[in-house]
């Protein structure tokens, strides 16, 4: 992607960060939506993320991992194990980073 | 009313609101900081090259859109693509936004498109603690600057900071995995009741299923079907109650 084409980009990201963190007191009139809509809008942003990541988690170029020797599942695992036990974000990554470079740097996965 | 006088004169971050909201967020910064290296790292890593990264990190202040992004941008993805994965994405915040609304729908435009900008979701949840009754009151926008400036200080510091480290830090390792990790924990942290963990499933499932779609059609096709099993599994619910209570899935 040129610098221009990125730059209209990230402008229109710019623009969807405002647009949506005020979307509903930005319009100054209020919005009928119908009930099924508002409902399912709660399930949105956890499909969307669970979406982003789990390709990242089990994929390898395409393909379910075929060993179970993937540092990756590993980390995921301990990172969800961590935030099951602390609720914390920042030990969430601490913690999968740490496995994730243990199986790497120190047993060559 | 002597006091709101002078308070107006004065400038905000005097004000005990504004410092309130601030010292309420500090305990957090730590963690928003990490998340913010780990962005920067991973933007300049990306292959989206440096001014593009310098300048998505001072503008789009949204450390999910920018993630899932990057790999769009690098390989070139149409634009509609670009913005329709971060509309999906930014959905969060247009439901936060109905939250936000009783405090700040009365101000003029200008006022709150600042507000917009600026108020992330770690914010509201300190936010609606402090004001849990949702009307409008003087002291709230001076705590909402107070925290929301600086939730915006620590990202900024540091996902600049991780931009500028980037090169330093060893990519074989598989540092960028740690953004997939706090993606995981944001994930997690969004899970409430049964439903949020079929909806979880569904989403989880549908997206690798459709990994082979283009443009990241799996997201779109992931959201979809979430959001269909999740209403899907209340209207099962709601028959199965003979009384309808709303189990409030989310805070």
């Amino acid at each position: 992607m040129g610098l221009i084409e990125g730059l209209v980009a990230i402008a229109g990201l710019t623009v969807l960060t405002v647009v949506s963190r005020g979307f509903f007191f930005l319009i100054d009139k209020d919005l009928p939506m119908p009930g099924w809509l508002h409902k399912g809008m709660r399930y949105a942003p956890l499909a969307a993320l669970a979406a982003v990541v789990a390709p990242e988690v089990v994929l390898d170029h395409g393909q379910l991992v075929q060993t179970w020797r993937d540092p990756r599942l590993w980390a995921a695992a301990a990172g969800l194990a961590w935030y099951a036990w602390r609720r914390g974000l920042l030990g969430t990554i601490v913690v999968g980073m740490t496995v994730l470079l243990g199986l790497r740097l120190g047993l060559g996965w | 009313m002597a006091e709101r006088e002078q308070a107006k004169t004065e400038p905000i971050w005097r004000d005990p609101e504004y410092l309130r909201g601030a010292r309420e967020m500090l305990p957090i910064v730590p963690g928003v900081a990490a998340w913010g290296v780990v962005t920067g790292v991973t933007m300049v890593n990306s292959g989206i090259g440096l001014p593009l990264a310098v300048v998505m990190c001072l503008t789009v202040f949204s450390g999910t859109a920018q993630l899932a992004t990057l790999p769009l941008f690098v390989s070139g993805a149409p634009l509609t693509v670009i913005w329709t994965t971060a509309a999906c994405l930014n959905l969060r915040f247009v439901i936060f936004s109905m939250g936000w609304k009783p405090y700040f729908h009365h101000l003029p435009r200008a006022m709150r498109l600042r507000i917009a900008y600026f108020s992330a979701d770690l914010n509201y949840i300190f936010f609606a603690r402090r004001f849990p009754d949702p009307k409008a009151s003087p002291e709230q926008l001076p705590y909402f600057w107070g925290g929301a400036l600086t939730n915006w200080g620590a990202w900024m510091l540091s996902s600049l900071l991780g931009i500028f480290l980037g090169d330093a830090v060893p990519m074989a390792w598989g540092i960028g995995f740690a953004g997939t990790l706090a993606l995981l924990g944001m994930t997690a942290s969004m899970l409430g009741g049964r439903i949020t963990w079929i909806a979880l499933g569904v989403a989880a499932t549908a997206s690798v299923a459709a990994y082979a779609l283009p443009l990241k059609l799996n997201i779109v096709v992931a959201v979809a079907a979430a959001v269909a099993a999740g209403l899907i599994m209340e209207a099962a619910g709601d028959r199965r109650r003979a009384t309808v209570d709303d189990r409030g899935e989310r805070p």
